[in-house]
């Protein structure tokens, strides 16, 4: 379970580029939890995960996962807990290394590393195991460098090697964005096995209100760094990517009178 | 046939020095101008603790240690003050050049008539086959114990490639690896990149001190300025392996650090028997570096136009 409480971030305080980026936000994720975080550009939900992930450390509030109080942890010693996966297809594997060499350090994730072989000849068969579902022929490739692969094939090897180990918690960072259609709902396909296979809690960052929809028992909609909206349960079922539409609208329609209504308010009453 | 041997010798104490640059500049790409520092610095360590008597093998540990401890510092400057990389390396090179002079008292250090690896290796060669006695290589008269020096460096430099080579295969030595090629991929999977980092270059400047002791052990002199200039020679000989061994695993990488090392130490002997100004030897170093950094980009680009004429023809 991740208890989120009162999170606040701002970046460039005191500057005039000061951005107000998570304000006062909380939220509680049940075990075993889909939930996807919608929003528009810069409504900070891709910060909301980074400061769950511990890309940067929050000015206040507290995060918990498991009941272990984890916001004051480093970004490595977060991910012996945490899966990830980024929206650059190039961020979640290291190019020059093998597929094999790559899969083994993942088996590793928030394990001691010591003066073991880092890549067993045990582990082999298991990788080829492991990479076969994926359906793209990367078992007769286990010793060819990552780099090779394309923006899907490497998504999907981050995605298993994000939870290889079981994490107590996925974040998935807009994982389908830069790939095409087809690749995306290949990925998704593949996220949706994984998430179920092991009822993983996850956290996932979609701009695709289709794919909100679609996934996941809840919704979330970040704006101006607040949560605005929050859907679970049958409320999550009944909606339709229209409601979210609407309700982006509504969004986007009290943002820009606030500052109209204001400015009348002053030319009346000053 | 014997300046031959020499070059050889000196090319594989220095294949040390290439090992260094190649974890510093390839596994971590952090450029590690700490080695200027760390290379005088571990000659001057060596020299200073033969000269009162120690061991050579204690000489030349406790070199590699002072190697170690530099480049850890190197390294926790860099990532504990967010300070550039290079900009960190720069800071320990100057502050090591005073430590050096503090170590050896002046700016060189005789080690003429004191025990060194080099001694041990001629007494032992004079014992088997008697002293100053000769041999014929290929046609050429030469010194016995100049072989026996020459294989045992060999010998030296084959176990350091193989420790290098298995540490690079370990776990902590994969993550290291992983640390220079993504670091944000190695810290989603837990590892602590400046503590691999700090490792990482501390290892590397322990080998470049390693080879200063022993290079200083070699010519019988330990001198302030032996470092200038040798960071470009490691990156010089990285290169040329690089293009002489054309593959990226670890294990061939490592072989072609010290062949690299020895062909550029051969090049070098043999512009200075042409009559190169010896002078003039750094400058071509730098040009010979430049030319090989630039040169994978230009061929890229040349064979890009001649794509592109063909796609318009």
């Amino acid at each position: 379970m991740l208890k989120i409480q009162n999170i606040k971030k701002t970046f460039n305080a005191g500057t005039i580029n000061e951005v107000k980026a998570l304000q006062n936000v909380s939220i509680t994720i049940e075990e075993g939890s889909f939930v996807c975080v919608l929003g528009t550009n810069g409504s900070g939900k891709s910060t909301l995960l980074n400061a769950v992930a511990g890309t940067f450390l929050i000015d206040e509030g507290s995060i918990s996962l498991d009941g272990t109080e984890i916001s004051k942890w480093g970004e490595h010693k977060r991910a012996t807990l945490i899966g990830r996966v980024f929206q650059n297809p190039f961020s979640g594997t290291a190019p020059n290394m093998s597929i094999q060499e790559n899969l083994a350090l993942a088996m590793k994730r928030g394990k001691k590393r010591g003066l073991g072989w880092g890549l067993p000849k045990s582990l082999t068969q298991d990788f080829r195991n492991l990479v076969k579902p994926l359906n793209m022929g990367l078992e007769d490739r286990l010793e060819s460098p990552i780099g090779k692969l394309s923006g899907g094939q490497r998504q999907a090897l981050t995605l298993l090697m994000s939870t290889a180990l079981k994490p107590k918690l996925l974040l998935l960072d807009e994982h389908t964005a830069a790939l095409d259609p087809k690749t995306a709902s290949k990925v998704l396909d593949l996220t949706h096995q994984v998430v179920s296979k092991d009822n993983l809690t996850t956290l996932m960052v979609t701009h695709s209100m289709q794919q909100a929809v679609n996934m996941g028992d809840r919704i979330i909609m970040m704006h101006q760094g607040q949560i605005a909206y929050d859907f679970k349960g049958e409320d999550k079922k009944r909606l339709r990517v229209n409601d979210l539409l609407t309700l982006f609208d509504e969004l986007r329609r009290k943002e820009n009178i606030d500052p109209t209504v204001s400015a009348l308010l002053m030319e009346h009453y000053v | 046939m014997s300046l031959l041997i020499g070059s050889l010798t000196i090319g594989l104490i220095l294949a040390l020095l290439a090992l260094g640059i190649f974890i510093s500049f390839r596994i971590f790409d952090f450029p590690d101008i700490t080695a200027e520092g760390s290379f005088t610095f571990g000659a001057s360590i060596a020299a200073a603790l033969i000269v009162i008597g120690a061991n050579p093998l204690v000489a030349c540990m406790g070199a590699f240690i002072a190697g170690m401890l530099a480049g850890a510092l190197t390294g926790i400057i860099h990532t504990r003050f967010r300070i550039n990389p290079l900009l960190a390396g720069i800071l320990v090179m100057t502050a090591l050049y005073s430590i050096n002079l503090h170590v050896m008292g002046r700016s060189n250090i005789p080690l003429l008539n004191k025990t060194t690896l080099f001694t041990w290796i001629e007494t032992f060669s004079n014992g088997i086959s008697g002293e100053m006695a000769k041999t014929v290589v290929l046609g050429w008269e030469v010194q016995v114990k100049d072989l026996w020096t020459l294989l045992f460096c060999f010998l030296g430099v084959t176990i350091f490639c193989l420790i290098i080579w298995w540490f690079f295969r370990t776990n902590i030595g994969t993550a290291m690896r992983a640390t220079g090629d993504n670091d944000q991929m190695i810290r989603a999977l837990g590892v602590n990149t400046k503590r691999m980092i700090v490792i990482g270059i501390a290892l590397s400047n322990g080998l470049i001190a390693l080879a200063g002791a022993t290079l200083a052990q070699y010519q019988g002199f330990a001198d302030v300025q032996m470092g200038v200039g040798m960071m470009v020679w490691g990156l010089a000989s990285v290169i040329i392996g690089e293009s002489i061994i054309n593959d990226t695993s670890v294990g061939f990488v490592i072989i072609g650090a010290v062949l690299g090392s020895i062909v550029f130490r051969l090049l070098v002997a043999i512009a200075l028997r042409w009559g190169l100004n010896p002078n003039d030897l750094k400058i071509i170093t730098a040009l010979f570096v430049f030319i090989a950094l630039i040169l994978p980009g230009i061929m890229k680009n040349k064979k890009k136009l001649t794509f592109k004429k063909k796609a318009n023809a």
